[in-house]
């Protein structure tokens, strides 16, 4: 079956065209750089999305730090991945890339850190 | 038991407060809103009539011409914008000019002063450039001002606040009684209050007070007007207040100057059924803009930065009802509708007389009748502002980048006596959330500062009071 | 009074950068005046992804997208100061702040880069009728609520606008545990980009409504519904169609508007298509030593824009401090056929053929078209693409040669040319 969708992995937006007839060799057209195929590919086998949120920090000179998942997560864990930001509390200081949680449910990935706060 | 009990706290409820605050008496005025000026006198337009335009022998004219005097030293005394622009009628049609000619006579009849008739498109320009092409003559009012209705009522309220009048709020009055010439106040907090003399200043409201306790019934309609408010950067367009000679189009709308620089068209005038019904419709609002542009023509949309309306009290009878009832020691304020806020301050002072020599009242020694305003960054001179943040550096955080205003200004609008307690609040007193982004970077800014000069949460910070909590709680 | 040879004001990413470019530039006498409490502008409250794909090479979210570029300046060593909000600017260069810490301070400078961003457009400037109790947001304002604060606006949300803010706060809001009833647009095509059409609504089954807008705001203190209707050709609603949506909050995203006060005060001209000053391609504008970069000048799809734009003015304002002076003949490039704007506005005619990139956004979705320069009407460059729409700012990089030949000609054009 052959399917339109748009990559979204950088602003460009590129329209792709995939055909997942043959599981295992799944086409790709339209794609203006590699990442739009691997992009693709995993759309109809096992979508992921980065995730970006933030918890709370305590002792910084904000009250909250924003966070990302490292890489992309399994679609279905979004919801998983963020009800566990709610009970997530940093001491600052903090600072870009580090973990804020780790092993996100089990799928290997963590979210960090994205923003740099210091101590009040 | 109080001596006085003020149903209301608009320009009239809180205009009598500070004139009976010159006496020895325990007056209180019970406000339903969060705060005052939360009804008719925050939405109006503005205007200090000169006193042409109302039927010889009302009320309204009587109240109108003593009570346009009486700014000049007001505004000094209370701290508050007025400005004495001038108001001109224009007629748009040759055939129309005998209806500018009886509206002269009318203000003769009055005892309006320095009126004139000034004919011929060219003739007009010279005193309004950007009036339109179409316009053939004018009625000239040089006594007609302007005026920020909602900071003359806080004006008036922290200067009676400061004599000791009592101010309570979500206070709405449920009943009415006397027994023994003593009146009971109920309300539907359960909050109750005796009193020698309630005064009924309820604006649109005042027919539901009177009807508590007095057998001539009221009947007050609202009726509703919308305005459109301009950016600054077209105050340019308009110096007097410009009305159009009412022609068999209708009443037409006026073109004004505000005391801020801003221009505000309007208003337009439906009746409506809910007395609480500020709704603006997209009809109405077009219609305000489209009337505004036959007197300036370069009005443009825009530069239109906000919309509101307000609710006019209407009563059958065409005038206002002023003095005591038939209920002893109740008194009506009621029909208040345009000119009302130009007759507001002779209305409070003669009810303040009248209450006084009721209850046989004495002058107080100590009235303290000057109240110094909140001070205005944005009209300093830089010398004066640099003072201003040395003594308190507040003043050099500035919050409203619109309007310019500093956290200095806010937290003094909500320490104040009668101090805000909602955004709308300080919006009205400081003009944070006024400008041309309308509140759009300043808002969780200033409900960081409500929190803390209140003691609440963020969470708790309403933007007009009651359930209009402006968030609804914590993310995490 | 103080001197300073370049006062920039904002310290957001136009900001920012322009400071790193001129001090590489080799001005050492800089001084950036940020009015927020910390640098980074707009940046630190967009925490998503989809940041610095162009300038990094990587995807950041915002606030890592704004620290690369503190850290530059940091590491400069170049002078900022926070809480400082400027209120004058005059057409001199004197640049009047004020802060707690210093007071009143007046900076005599020998030029000025305004890098002051936009602000988004409120519900007025659109003409929504109804109430005016709580619950009623422009986006930006939500989305500081809820990154920086920590607070919830609402639980039931309805969007005005599918520009990129609206979509990223109608995803936001959802994480947060609001529910997105749907994104109401009023043209027949979204401002967003298509990614996040897709991830942002899509992914968590929003409705986009194209050809509807609001046309009433319903509930007395707090927002309890909006009235939501068709609109026709002339993007005036349909009565017939008006439906009405319980929610309690109205998120607004209709528009960014470039933050000009400071350039009027300071007798700037600006164009009335973008709102912001008329430059030339050193990004100067008719006041000599005035600089604007950034949103203040246009408002930009992409922040790696904003930078390298940015970075440009930093350059050139360093260039006119060292004493390269503005050439006083200019051409005005005119836009045709479909071609909203294109900044710069006009050019130099001096001698000087450096490549340069033109930026340029059209006024409707058209597709197969050519994005054309002309110098004296014969094409100097020419770019086919699929399908062009106003969401979408499109960059034209010409070379030297190019451009010597639109310094050359007496009138230069930037034009679309339709059809195969």
């Amino acid at each position: 079956m052959s399917r339109e969708m748009i990559c979204i992995n950088c602003p460009m937006g590129c329209r792709l065209t995939v055909d997942d007839a043959d599981k295992a060799n799944i086409t790709v057209t339209g794609n203006t750089c590699p990442r739009g195929v691997t992009y693709a590919v995993n759309e109809v086998t096992a979508p992921k999305r980065m995730v970006t949120g933030s918890v709370k920090v305590q002792g910084g000179t904000i009250p909250m730090v924003s966070v990302k998942t490292r890489e992309a997560i399994p679609k279905e864990l979004i919801f998983k991945s963020l009800e566990l930001l709610k009970n997530v509390t940093l001491t600052a200081p903090v600072h870009i890339g580090d973990v804020a949680a780790a092993d996100i449910c089990g799928c290997g990935v963590d979210f960090i850190v994205t923003k740099n706060v210091d101590r009040v | 038991m109080k001596d006085v009990i003020i149903i209301g706290g608009g320009v009239i409820g809180c205009g009598i407060a500070r004139e009976l605050a010159r006496y020895q008496a325990d007056v209180a005025v019970l406000e339903k809103g969060n705060d005052v000026s939360v009804g008719t006198s925050k939405a109006n337009s503005g205007i200090v009539h000169g006193g042409f335009d109302a039927k010889p022998n009302t009320l309204k004219a009587k109240y109108n011409v003593s009570g346009n005097a009486m700014f000049d030293e007001l505004s000094r005394e209370l701290d508050f914008p007025f400005r004495r622009n001038g108001s001109m009628v224009l007629c748009f049609d040759e055939a129309q000019i005998d209806g500018l000619q009886e509206l002269y006579d009318r203000g003769i009849a009055n005892g309006v002063r320095d009126m004139y008739i000034i004919r011929g498109n060219a003739e007009l320009k010279k005193l309004e450039p950007y009036v339109s092409d179409k316009a053939v003559a004018a009625l000239v009012v040089p006594n007609g001002g302007i005026v920020s209705p909602y900071e003359m009522t806080v004006a008036y309220a922290e200067n009676a606040a400061v004599n000791g009048v009592e101010f309570r709020f979500l206070s709405e009055v449920s009943a009415i009684s006397k027994d023994n010439g003593v009146f009971t106040v109920t309300c539907s907090d359960g909050y109750s209050e005796q009193a020698r003399v309630v005064i009924n200043a309820a604006g649109v409201y005042a027919d539901i007070i009177n009807n508590m306790v007095c057998e001539d019934k009221l009947h007050i309609t609202a009726r509703k007007g919308d305005y459109v408010l301009m950016d600054k950067t077209c105050g340019y367009l308009a110096d007097h207040t410009l009305f159009q000679l009412p022609s068999k189009m209708g009443k037409g709308v006026l073109v004004t100057p505000t005391t801020h620089g801003n221009i505000l068209v309007g208003p337009t005038a439906t009746d409506v059924d809910d007395k609480s019904d500020v709704n603006t419709t997209a009809e109405e609002l077009n219609e305000a803009f489209t009337k505004a542009s036959i007197t300036v023509p370069s009005l443009a949309r825009r530069n239109i930065i906000t919309q509101f309306s307000g609710l006019r009290a209407h009563l059958d009878t065409d005038d206002f009802v002023i003095g005591e009832s038939t209920v002893e020691g109740f008194y009506n304020v009621a029909g208040i509708e345009s000119p009302g806020l130009s007759c507001a301050p002779a209305i409070a002072c003669d009810i303040a007389a009248r209450v006084s020599s009721k209850l046989q009242l004495k002058e107080k020694l100590h009235f303290q009748a000057k109240r110094k305003g909140i001070p205005q960054f944005s009209k300093l001179s830089n010398t004066e502002r640099e003072k201003l943040i040395d003594q308190n550096p507040l003043y050099g955080k500035i919050v409203c980048r619109c309007e310019v205003v500093t956290e200095g200004e806010i937290v003094d609008s909500i320490r104040r006596p009668v101090g805000a307690k909602d955004l709308d609040g300080v919006k009205r007193r400081t003009r944070a959330g006024m400008g041309r982004c309308q509140a759009g970077f300043c808002t969780p800014r200033i409900m960081e500062i409500i929190a803390r000069e209140l003691g609440c949460d963020m969470q708790d910070v309403t933007k007009l009071g009651g359930k209009s909590n402006v968030v609804i709680g914590r993310t995490k | 009074m103080i001197k300073v040879n370049l006062v920039i004001v904002g310290g957001g990413p136009a900001g920012l950068a322009a400071a790193k470019s001129a001090y590489d530039a080799g001005e050492r006498d800089i001084l950036i005046l940020e009015r927020e409490a910390e640098l980074g502008g707009i940046l630190n409250q967009c925490i998503h992804n989809g940041f610095g794909l162009h300038t990094f090479k990587e995807e950041l979210t915002g606030p890592e997208y704004a620290s690369r570029y503190i850290d530059e300046v940091v590491k400069r060593g170049i002078t900022y100061k926070l809480n400082a909000t400027v209120i004058d600017v005059s057409n001199n260069k004197t640049v009047t702040y004020v802060s707690a810490q210093d007071g009143l301070v007046q900076v005599q400078a020998k030029a000025v880069i305004l890098a002051c961003g936009c602000r988004e457009r409120p519900r007025g400037a659109i003409n929504i009728a109804g109430m005016r109790g709580a619950g009623v947001f422009s986006a930006g304002t939500a989305q500081k609520l809820v990154n920086i604060d920590g607070y919830l606006p609402g639980k039931e949300v309805v969007i005005l606008g599918s520009g990129d803010i609206g979509l990223i706060m109608a995803r936001r809001m959802t994480f947060e545990g609001a529910h997105v009833q749907a994104v109401v647009e009023l043209m027949p095509f979204s401002s967003g980009l298509n990614r996040n059409i897709v991830q942002c609504l899509n992914d968590f089954d929003i409705p986009l409504y194209f050809s509807h807008t609001v046309v009433n705001i319903k509930g007395r203190e707090r927002v309890e519904g909006v009235v939501i209707a068709q609109v026709d050709d002339r993007l005036q609603p349909i009565k017939e169609t008006e439906r009405f949506i319980p929610c309690d909050t109205l998120l607004l995203s209709v528009g960014l508007l470039p933050e000009n006060e400071l350039a009027k005060n300071a007798e700037v001209q600006l164009s009335p298509t973008t709102g912001g000053a008329v430059v030339d391609e050193n990004l100067m504008t008719n006041v000599e030593g005035v600089f604007e970069c950034g949103n203040v000048l246009h408002v930009h799809d992409l922040v790696d824009f904003v930078s390298a734009e940015s970075e440009n003015a930093g350059v050139r304002a360093a260039d006119y401090i060292n004493g390269v002076t503005p050439c006083r003949e200019k051409t005005v490039i005119s836009c045709t056929n479909g071609v909203r704007y294109c900044v710069p506005t006009v050019l130099n005619r001096d001698e000087v053929y450096a490549p340069q990139s033109f930026k340029m956004r059209v006024a409707n979705v058209f597709k197969k078209v050519e994005l054309a320069v002309l110098a004296d009407g014969v094409k100097v460059y020419g770019r086919k693409r699929p399908v062009v729409a106003p969401g979408e700012m499109e960059n034209i990089n010409l070379t030297a040669e190019q451009m010597k030949m639109l310094k050359q000609a007496k009138s230069v054009e930037i034009t679309l040319i339709k059809g195969e």
